[in-house]
């Protein structure tokens, strides 16, 4: 049996791996014949093409913060004679700051299902709820740094002081640019409609939290 | 090229599969609400050793950093849907190298300057030498 006798029927993507359910179960064309002659499943589909970009993005991202947080844990202990951490703290802003980002990952989890669904409106709120709770987030640190360079506890205190606004500004950074990539994700659908390759942009919001303390 | 009967029904795949049969909006929600849940209960256990005292007080930072990490199991699995499904194969392997470049250069530079700081000169000492 040969690829090239069953005509792909069905528009999209041909090369997505197992598009159809064919399973040729013998012999050395084992495999879905639908998959164009290229061994068992033939080039990946593009959209596990574009997570896997997404996804090395990511991850070149955590090392990039992992360098931040190795600066932090080093200097941890340099208060110079400056306030210490527990000292500074705002400790129910930073709850708040924690829950709203939460919210805020679950909310881009939601709008993700009402993309597969392909439902404009529900997409949209739950990307503006999203938004609206990062943008809290944000309102949030910012207070905080503000409070803390009143008290005179600005990045040029201590060593400590300084690594803790380099990495806890770079995450606000990081969120800022999620925000401005969310604002661009909602002007698109609303312009556009759904392109399969806005799906996995989604993401980039969800992965905000486990660096938020 | 082996010639035996392949019995696999066509329709097991692996979870996560990204072309498995449609999930269903309601799936879809349910998948959310209970990374949500599991990723919450972390959050506020985490909070909750920071403020008790039924935690030995050294052993505080170790249940933090237990947490921390139970909490990106969350998230990959719920949020960021890695899975062990064959097309996620390539996303595994490169979550594993991350991982190992995270660990080398956290670890690393916790080892080494801790070294360097150990074996540092105290202050009067290299005044004394300055003289």
């Amino acid at each position: 049996m040969s690829a090239s006798d069953t005509p792909f029927e069905r528009a999209g993507d041909p090369y997505l791996v197992g598009r159809t359910r064919d399973w040729v179960s013998t012999g050395a064309g084992r495999g879905y014949v639908h998959a164009t002659g290229h061994g068992e499943g033939g080039p990946a589909s593009k959209r596990v093409i574009v997570g896997y970009g997404f996804w090395i993005f990511l991850l070149s991202d955590i090392v990039m913060f992992s360098a931040f947080f190795a600066a932090h844990a080093v200097l941890q202990t340099a208060t110079a004679g400056g306030p210490s951490g527990r000292e500074l703290f705002n400790w129910w802003s930073i709850v708040a700051q924690t829950a709203f980002l939460l919210v805020s990952s679950f909310t881009c989890g939601l709008s993700a299902v009402a993309t597969e669904a392909r439902h404009h409106l529900w997409t949209q709120v739950a990307l503006l709820v999203t938004g609206l709770f990062g943008l809290a987030f944000l309102v949030l640190e910012g207070r905080d740094f503000a409070n803390m360079v009143m008290q005179g506890a600005g990045p040029d205190r201590s060593a400590f002081l300084s690594s803790l606004f380099a990495v806890v500004g770079l995450h606000g950074l990081h969120v800022s640019a999620g925000l401005l990539w969310l604002g661009t994700m909602m002007a698109q659908v609303f312009v556009k409609g759904f392109r399969p390759d806005i799906l996995l942009a989604l993401f980039t919001v969800v992965y905000l939290i486990g660096l938020g303390r | 090229m082996s010639h035996e009967t392949d019995t696999r029904d066509p329709g097991d795949l692996g979870p996560g599969f990204m072309d498995a049969a449609e999930v269903t909006v309601r799936e879809g929600i349910t998948r959310y609400v209970m990374g949500f849940v599991l990723a919450s209960a972390l959050t506020a256990a985490s909070f909750y050793v920071l403020s008790t005292s039924l935690i030995w007080g050294p052993g505080i930072p170790v249940a933090l950093v237990v947490l921390a990490i139970a909490q990106m199991g969350v998230h990959l699995v719920f949020f960021l849907h890695i899975t062990t499904a064959p097309d996620n194969t390539n996303n595994v392997l490169a979550l594993a190298f991350g991982v190992l470049i995270v660990a080398l250069l956290i670890a690393g530079s916790l080892w080494i300057m801790d070294n360097l700081n150990q074996n540092m000169m105290s202050m009067p000492q290299m005044m004394q030498m300055q003289r």
